[in-house]
């Protein structure tokens, strides 16, 4: 429980800061949580192991999308939870469908009990699915997300306006999370 | 793709966001949409010409007090439930006193009428258009929470979608009541809440398709 809380209180800090523009604390939360993640989700997915990788990263995605619907007034725990407990019914409602065997959900707010640093690879490659984005989209996250370019330095590079620039990565990172989630 | 390379590529460039941006949305669509069904009613319907007579009428303050505080409760519960995480907290409760206390003065008033009034309270002249057009109202409604709640992320899709069917039912009531000439809380008690509680139904299903992300 300890660890919890303390988790709590660090990654909140990280993450409002993150949300203030702070890149890296950003970073820092991004990657903090990717381990409170991957315990969560392989604990919930003893049957699939190679699934949990996967998942992590769509949760992670979904985060990131949805990071303006955090209020910072409201625990970060609840708010997490919900969002990976999201994905992770989404995942197993679209698994079930292959009658593959689950373990039944908790309603235990455990999200930040313990992190789990052994990242194992995702299968999907970010690559690939990036290929299959249209040039808008894909060259602004490529320079601007991938190489750290910023918004102007893109616009010069691809000859876009900047503005289309800014929508193309937004939109493109929407395409992507819907890859990754398997909706797209 | 290893998780890392992930979150370098979603922190890179994210900059900072407007957290009043959401509810700057949210406002702006339900405002709309209410002011969308006000036009309709008053070309479809007409706002009724006794509605300033009435206004010495204790009943038809009751009345709209009553519908301004479920579309209260209703749009705090759409505005919390758009949200991962956020339960409703004490929105059921406070959305209880409004109903109870409409039902209690409904019960009051049916115990006191003659038995050959309690049909017309009860019934009113237009109880068979009454949750009719409350509904056909809230339509504009409807849609413009379910865009505003897309915007966010909420995770109990039935109960968020249902919430979302209240409120604009609830909106729908309350332009509905500048038409609407019944006064008796056994009708108001009775009509109007079947009005709110058809587009709930209907939020609740489709809750799980219109708002998933």
């Amino acid at each position: 429980m300890d660890s919890g809380n303390a988790s709590e209180g660090r990654l909140r800090d990280l993450l409002i800061r993150g949300l203030a523009g702070d890149a890296a604390a950003y970073r820092a939360f991004l990657r903090e949580l990717s381990a409170h993640l991957r315990a969560f989700l392989r604990k919930r997915l003893v049957r699939l192991p190679d699934e949990v990788e996967d998942l992590v990263q769509e949760a992670l995605v979904a985060v990131h999308n949805q990071r303006h619907t955090y209020d910072p007034g409201q625990p970060l725990t609840a708010w997490l939870h919900a969002i990976a407990r999201y994905k992770l019914i989404d995942f197993l409602r679209r698994r079930a469908r292959q009658d593959v065997y689950n373990d039944p959900l908790d309603e235990d707010n455990d999200v930040l009990a313990a992190p789990d640093n052994e990242a194992a690879d995702a299968r999907r490659d970010l690559v690939k699915l990036l290929a299959s984005l249209p040039d808008r989209q894909r060259l602004p996250i490529v320079h601007v997300k991938l190489q750290g370019l910023s918004i102007v330095e893109t616009a010069r590079l691809t000859g876009m306006s900047e503005s289309a620039v800014k929508v193309g990565i937004h939109r493109g990172m929407k395409a992507l999370a819907a890859k990754i989630g398997g909706t797209g | 793709m290893k998780t890392d390379d992930l979150v370098l590529m979603l922190a890179t460039g994210a900059g900072a966001v407007a957290a009043k941006a959401p509810l700057r949305r949210y406002l702006v669509a339900v405002g709309c949409a209410t002011l969308v069904a006000t036009l309709v009613m008053a070309i479809w319907l007409g706002v009724r010409p006794t509605l300033t007579g009435d206004m010495d009428q204790p009943m038809l303050w009751i009345k709209e007090i009553f519908c301004i505080a479920l579309v209260a409760v209703g749009l705090f519960m759409v505005a919390r439930l758009a949200r991962p995480g956020a339960g409703l907290a004490w929105a059921p409760a406070v959305l209880a006193a409004p109903l109870l206390a409409m039902w209690g003065l409904a019960v009051f008033d049916l115990l006191a009428a003659s038995p050959e009034d309690r049909t017309r309270l009860l019934l009113g002249i237009s109880w068979t258009e009454c949750p009719y057009n409350i509904v056909v109202l809230s339509v504009p409604i409807f849609v413009a929470i379910v865009w505003a709640m897309k915007g966010l992320a909420p995770t109990r899709l039935r109960l968020a979608g249902a919430a979302a069917g209240f409120a604009s039912g609830a909106i729908g009531a309350l332009v509905y009541s500048l038409h609407c000439p019944e006064l008796a809380a056994p009708f108001v008690g009775v009509w109007y809440v079947i009005g709110m509680l058809i587009p709930t139904a209907a939020g609740a299903l489709l809750g799980p398709r219109l708002l998933r992300w």
